[in-house]
């Protein structure tokens, strides 16, 4: 059998895997699952979400979350959640979010502020 | 403005606190890369960094005390002229050892900071205020992942308790007295060691029991100290001589 990995580099250079096992075929437990680390930088503020750990239960993400994602600048709170308990919305279906040309009324962009965001961008590029 | 012998106390205390932090910053720094995962790994070294950082505010104190410049003192004093225990100078060793290490010194370092928040030496004690949210979390990170660990498999809870035997009599030694400890104890500099390893014992001890896992009998306890004196195992020196090889090429190098 012929190893089969991630990196296709390797999966190019056609080797041969050991006892006919292929190394990508994971065991149960070989890798702790994933949580989703949200992090908020002020009190009344959303928690945005700033990536994914490694780790074996919520303390453990929690531990991680810190290190990883609210070491560097100001935060003061973290919320993990399993990656698999959220319930996400399918790529395949993406197109639910278009909307037609005619409701255009429905889209931020026409609003007023949007003027003066595009002077002020016309302007910064006369400048420039 | 502190008396003569009460400054010769500050400084002593001052003295073994920044080293132990130092050198146990240094040893848990030579995780960075090995650790057993990609989040610990940047968890430890953190810390670590997190601990030299705590190791410069103390050198700090100790050079408006009048001492050499905290570069100075880092780099260019040898093994004897040391006065951290000896506990944080074993090298790293396998993960159990530096993560129960990190477990028992950072129970203390917690507590001892929280004792000297409320120094009559208000340098010292407003130090100590500054730094307790990394100690907090210092302290989370080892509680979380020794209790993780001892409640395991049989492999884990026989490796933390393992290394727990085997660090227990030089964890003992952090707690080494000063001939000067009663007069920071009467200055009101902080209560002294004795109290803080009681405080100690009364924290650490439910969490540990908590996970099943067992203080060693206290008629087998036989504090490691020395440390505080200059007295080292053989393990500092080098490592000394690693963390200052950078420096010496070119002692008055800005950087």
């Amino acid at each position: 059998m012929i190893i089969k990995s991630l990196d296709p580099r390797i999966t190019r250079a056609e080797i041969e895997a050991e006892d006919g096992k292929n190394p990508l075929e994971l065991k149960p437990l070989d890798h702790f699952e994933t949580y989703e680390v949200f992090h908020q930088k002020k009190r009344g503020t959303h928690h945005v979400h700033v990536g994914t750990v490694h780790a074996p239960n919520p303390e453990m993400a929690l531990l991680f979350g810190k290190e990883q994602f609210g070491r560097r600048g100001t935060c003061v709170n973290i919320w993990v959640a399993r990656t698999s308990d959220l319930f996400a919305s399918d790529y395949d279906d993406s197109d639910i979010f278009e909307n037609t040309p005619e409701k255009l009324y429905r889209e931020a962009a026409p609003y007023k502020v949007m003027d003066k965001i595009n002077a002020y961008k016309a302007k910064q590029e006369n400048n420039s | 403005m502190l008396s003569e012998q009460t400054t010769l106390a500050v400084k002593e205390l001052l003295y073994k606190m920044a080293d132990d932090l130092l050198i146990l910053g240094h040893r848990n720094s030579e995780w960075t890369g090995i650790g057993p995962m990609l989040e610990e790994d940047i968890a430890f070294s953190s810390m670590a960094q997190d601990k030299l950082g705590q190791a410069l505010a103390l050198y700090q104190l100790l050079h408006q005390l009048g001492e050499m410049e905290p570069d100075t003192v880092a780099f260019t004093r040898n093994s004897p002229q040391f006065h951290n225990c000896q506990l944080v100078e074993y090298p790293i060793g396998e993960y159990d050892f530096s993560l129960v290490r990190h477990f028992l010194f950072d129970n203390a370092e917690l507590l001892r900071y929280e004792m000297l928040a409320e120094s009559s030496y208000e340098p010292l004690a407003k130090v100590a205020r500054k730094f307790r949210g990394e100690l907090k979390y210092h302290k989370f990170h080892g509680d979380t992942f020794v209790m993780q660990l001892a409640k395991g498999t049989e492999e884990s809870h026989r490796r933390i308790q393992e290394s727990l035997n085997f660090c227990w009599n030089l964890a003992l030694g952090i707690f080494e007295e000063s001939p000067l400890e009663q007069e920071l104890i009467d200055q009101g500099v902080w209560k002294g060691e004795a109290a803080l390893r009681q405080n100690w014992l009364e924290a650490i001890r439910p969490i540990l029991e908590s996970c099943g896992l067992t203080i060693p009998e206290e008629n087998s306890w036989s504090p490691v100290y020395g440390g505080r004196k200059g007295e080292h195992t053989d393990h500092l020196q080098p490592l000394l001589d690693e963390m200052t090889e950078v420096f010496r090429v070119d002692p008055t190098a800005e950087w």
